[in-house]
């Protein structure tokens, strides 16, 4: 396999030589440049959330300052705005372990919620008075967690990242976008009713504090948000040039094509159609939907599938509208089978306006949670047209990634009778 | 057609009969005896092809798919045991990736917005299916580390009333648990609760000294609990350490015909050969029937179903309908545990997992594919697989089955596959003994584990810890653990030159 795919390069390198020659402006696919390119929009989409996140810590900081409703409008906006470049970096979970191993502490979901601020007795539990025993960290300075105690009398980073490890690889879910999304809009209560989260602005008023512990709200807050800052900083790092991450990506370019499309396929068929999707129509729940807080799931969704598409395309369009294009495996694909190239491309528009429709209904009034509720035909047939065309997407990754030739093992060959690779019937 | 039921129904009677003891069926069975599901033609062919192998300069046709149509051929990396059978389909790979969403999904603890997704607890070992079973694969006993995820204790005690004593006699119980900590300890609890306590292993270490005078020197575990949260543990508890096993090939494991498990038993060893092998009797949860027990380490599960059941109950803490305890393996010892809120929703049914999440992780479980063998026709390889049998591995590794034609899943359907063991159990000694009775398996007795894959626990895991408790620290030590019945095979290794212990090695790496 490692010989064919070598001749692959090797014919793309003859490739680039005529094309040259005739004087075309399009670069023939060099596999080491497409990975390269690959890492560039890593580090620029992560640089972007970075970014991002800095602006929400800020917002976060004029809504403490003051707390009231045009503060807090403002911090749930830059929030919103903060998902948006994020999203578009998860096609990089997949297929790149250094990514997968970190992504836990910003992007985990489900969340602890019980474990961090006061939850609605009425949610979840058949006594309401079971729910006093909940312990939470805003109201309570010391807790035992994981069968250790905690001390967060002042709640700092460091006392979240101890949380979120407290346990070992057993982590509690109490920080990234999710916690910052619950301590900003609440639980939602309106089940598959209209309606997001609604947290009053007075949760963190000292003066005039709703729910008790507003100090230790605020505290917490802050904290989740200077945490997201410097997790995401990490992520710009690694995938600087000279970062672990994007040296993993390029050392074989043969390894690193295959995470690309490992990335691509994953997020697609078993993420996303899979487990945020499919699992919420199935099991009738309307929170096991990803941003349940705020109800931004649609637009959580559709950044996925715009990053799985800058994936193949090699082009994206930063929030401050600078678009990056660079060698891709659109270019790749189409010098291997023009066919295959335009089934994948055609594939990937598919999904992008299957997605497209779900925000445009979202936009016009139903939620996400809405439209995956039980006896809503309409709104659970837009939900599963977008599954169903991640689906059929994946099948045309997986014909990419046979005709490049990138997987399974090389069995000793053997043509005789005796042969140890024939399967019984 | 119409005279199979009634021949099941004398395999099963025949099933239970045997692992009580009460018939002893020969080692020397032929096979293929009470195999209802194939017609005489085909059963001379599974008898010809599961044959042992006599010629060892070559590859046998077909060995290097471990698993038939279903092993996979996907390049080797740490996600090797991670891949769906190569022959499902493109739809049911959809339900195999539900089923693995459910696999890694983290429970939380209740209350919380999502009401599909808690329940936790109150008492756990893990939050996720695959915090133990890592990338599917093998766990290990806490190595440096503060906790034992993916190790954990199974607790049982001695009968204390003629009651307990004929509940454990007709397997209405398959052990009686601690009445405080109930059937395992579990090292983690929900917020504002204490764990129950901690797994403090202490390592003595004992040289061997081998032919040729290589020295290997293996590490004696004793166990303890630290930190008991609730009191002492009742006197006559007994602590056996549990890691977690590799998932591959369960599906297939599950469509082996019980009557070939069977006719490798020789509970009295009646051959003489100084191997019994004892079929271990499982009661399902659900439907409360006897039937083969084939997995976890003492074969105390039917079923993958029952073995996933058990594990979200008593690891994690969820509810299913098929072991509906919300409360998990609280006692009623452990009041502050019971009056935890739990994940119970009647509007998403019954269960902290609600129906659909059974049904897809079961197929999960069943549909994980053995990876293809590498190297399988090299010299090396095969004079090691020469040793193997020649040393009697194969005694209780059993090489190869034939799957039942009539399998509930047709990718699991008459199948070649590979993977050594006899799914029986066997007396390892004193050396590997938890002292723990479950079922007919006594506190000596194991489950011969499967050998499939075993080549690649260091690509997959990062590691090569063996054994029911990883205390063998790679495949050299495992095997000079075997006692018992495996003490004379033990020997015989011990005795062979180091050349040719080296090729057994390679042999087993390539499966």
């Amino acid at each position: 396999m490692t010989t064919s795919f070598l001749r692959a390069a090797v014919f793309a390198l003859a490739a680039a030589t005529s094309s040259l020659a005739v004087g075309s402006a399009h670069a023939a696919a060099d596999p080491a440049a497409i990975v390269k390119h690959y890492a560039d929009i890593a580090h620029a989409k992560y640089s972007d959330a970075l970014d991002a996140a800095k602006a929400l810590d800020a917002a976060v900081d004029a809504f403490l300052a003051k707390p009231n409703d045009d503060t807090l409008k403002a911090a749930r906006e830059a929030w919103l705005k903060s998902r948006v470049p994020y999203q578009q970096t998860e096609a990089y979970r997949f297929g790149n372990p250094i990514v997968d191993d970190w992504e836990g502490k910003v992007n985990a979901w489900p969340l602890d919620e019980g474990l961090i601020d006061y939850v609605d007795p009425s949610y979840g539990t058949e006594s309401d008075e079971n729910a006093l025993f909940v312990g939470n960290v805003i109201a309570n300075p010391k807790l035992e967690i994981g069968g250790k105690t905690i001390d967060a009398t002042t709640i700092t980073p460091e006392v979240l990242q101890e949380l979120h490890e407290a346990g070992g690889v057993e982590a509690n879910v109490a920080t990234g976008y999710h916690a910052i999304e619950f301590l900003l809009w609440g639980q939602d209560l309106n089940g598959t009713g209209p309606g997001a989260g609604n947290r009053p602005a007075s949760d963190y008023d000292t003066a005039n504090c709703t729910n008790g512990n507003c100090d230790r709200r605020a505290a917490y807050l802050k904290a989740a948000t200077s945490l997201l800052v410097s997790d995401l900083q990490d992520m710009v790092t690694t995938w600087a040039p000279d970062g672990e991450a994007a040296k993993t990506v390029t050392a074989d370019p043969k390894a690193g094509i295959t995470a690309m499309l490992t990335g691509m396929g994953s997020l697609s068929y078993g993420e996303l159609a899979g487990e945020r999707m499919k699992l919420g129509l199935l099991l009738h729940d309307p929170e096991e939907e990803h941003d349940c807080f705020s109800d931004n799931t649609h637009n959580s969704h559709y950044y996925d599938v715009m990053g799985i598409q800058t994936v193949y395309t090699g082009e994206y369009t930063r929030p401050d509208g600078t678009k990056m294009t660079g060698p891709s495996l659109h270019e790749l694909v189409a010098e291997k089978d023009a066919a295959l190239d335009k089934e994948m491309t055609e594939k990937l528009d598919a999904s992008h306006a299957a997605f497209k429709a779900l925000v445009d209904r979202a936009e016009g009034g139903e939620a996400y949670d809405q439209m995956i509720g039980e006896g809503n035909e309409a709104g659970n047939k837009v939900v599963q047209t977008a599954i169903d065309s991640l689906i059929d997407q994946t099948k045309t990754i997986e014909r990419v990634i046979a005709s490049l030739d990138l997987g399974k093992i090389e069995l000793e060959g053997s043509d005789s009778l005796d042969n140890p690779n024939a399967v019984f019937q | 057609m119409t005279e199979r039921p009634a021949r099941r129904l004398l395999a099963v009677s025949a099933a239970l009969a045997v692992a009580a003891g009460v018939l002893g069926l020969g080692a020397a069975q032929s096979a293929g005896r009470g195999r209802d599901d194939l017609s005489p033609k085909d059963l001379k062919r599974v008898a010809a092809v599961t044959k042992p192998a006599t010629d060892f300069s070559k590859a046998e046709q077909y060995e290097a798919m471990s698993a038939g149509a279903a092993t996979s051929l996907a390049a080797i990396d740490v996600n090797s045991f991670s891949h769906f059978s190569e022959n499902i389909t493109f739809e049911e790979r959809e339900t195999f990736k539900l089923g693995n969403a459910l696999f890694q999904k983290l429970w939380v603890s209740s209350p919380s917005s999502t009401q599909a997704s808690d329940g936790l607890g109150p008492l756990y070992n893990a939050r996720a299916c695959q915090s133990c079973h890592v990338r599917d694969g093998r766990g290990h006993p806490p190595e440096g580390a503060d906790d034992a995820t993916s190790m954990f204790l199974r607790l049982a005690r001695a009968a204390k009333t003629p009651a307990e004593e004929a509940a454990l006699k007709n397997f209405t119980a398959m052990s009686l648990p601690d009445p405080v900590y109930g059937r395992q300890l579990q090292d983690h609890a929900i917020p504002g609760l204490k764990a129950e306590g901690r797994v403090a292993i202490d390592y003595s270490e004992e040289p061997v000294t081998l032919a040729g005078g290589e020295v290997v020197t293996l590490r004696r575990p004793t166990y303890s609990v630290a930190d008991l949260a609730f009191g002492a543990l009742d006197p006559t508890t007994t602590l056996s350490p549990r890691i977690t096993q590799p998932m591959h090939g369960l599906g297939l494991i599950e469509a082996i015909h019980p009557a070939d498990i069977l006719a490798l038993a020789d509970p009295d060893d009646a051959d003489g050969d100084g191997i019994s092998g004892k079929a271990a009797v499982a009661v399902d949860p659900a439907t409360g029937r006897q039937a083969l027990g084939r997995f976890g380490w003492k074969a105390q599960a039917a079923s993958v179903r029952q073995q996933s059941a058990e594990a979200f109950a008593f690891d994690i803490g969820i509810s299913t309908p098929d072991v509906p305890l919300p409360q998990g393996d609280c006692t009623a010892a452990e009041t502050a545990c019971m009056e935890r809120p739990n994940g119970v929703q009647a509007r998403l049914g019954d269960g902290e997992a609600p129906p659909p999440v059974m049904d897809l992780v079961t197929f999960y479980a069943e549909n994980l594919a053995v990876p293809a063998r590498r190297k399988a026709s090299f010299p090396e390889t095969l004079a090691g697989k020469r040793i193997f049998y020649e040393t009697g591995c194969i005694s209780c590794h059993h090489p190869k089955f034939v799957t039942r034609r009539d399998a509930a899943n047709k990718a699991q359907a008459f199948q070649l596959i590979w993977p050594y063991s006899d799914f029986l159990l066997h007396d390892m000694g004193e050396g590997l003994a938890d002292g723990q009775t479950v079922g007919v398996a006594s506190g000596r007795e194991w489950r011969t584990p499967p050998l499939w894959g075993i080549g690649l626990t260091k690509t997959v895991n990062g590691h090569t810890f063996f054994l029911h408790d990883g205390r063998a620290r790679n495949l050299t030590e495992a095997i000079l653990w075997h006692g018992g019945e495996g003490q004379a095979a033990r020997d015989r290794f011990a005795a062979l030159e180091k050349h040719d212990r080296d090729a057994l090695l390679t042999f087993l790496e390539s499966l």
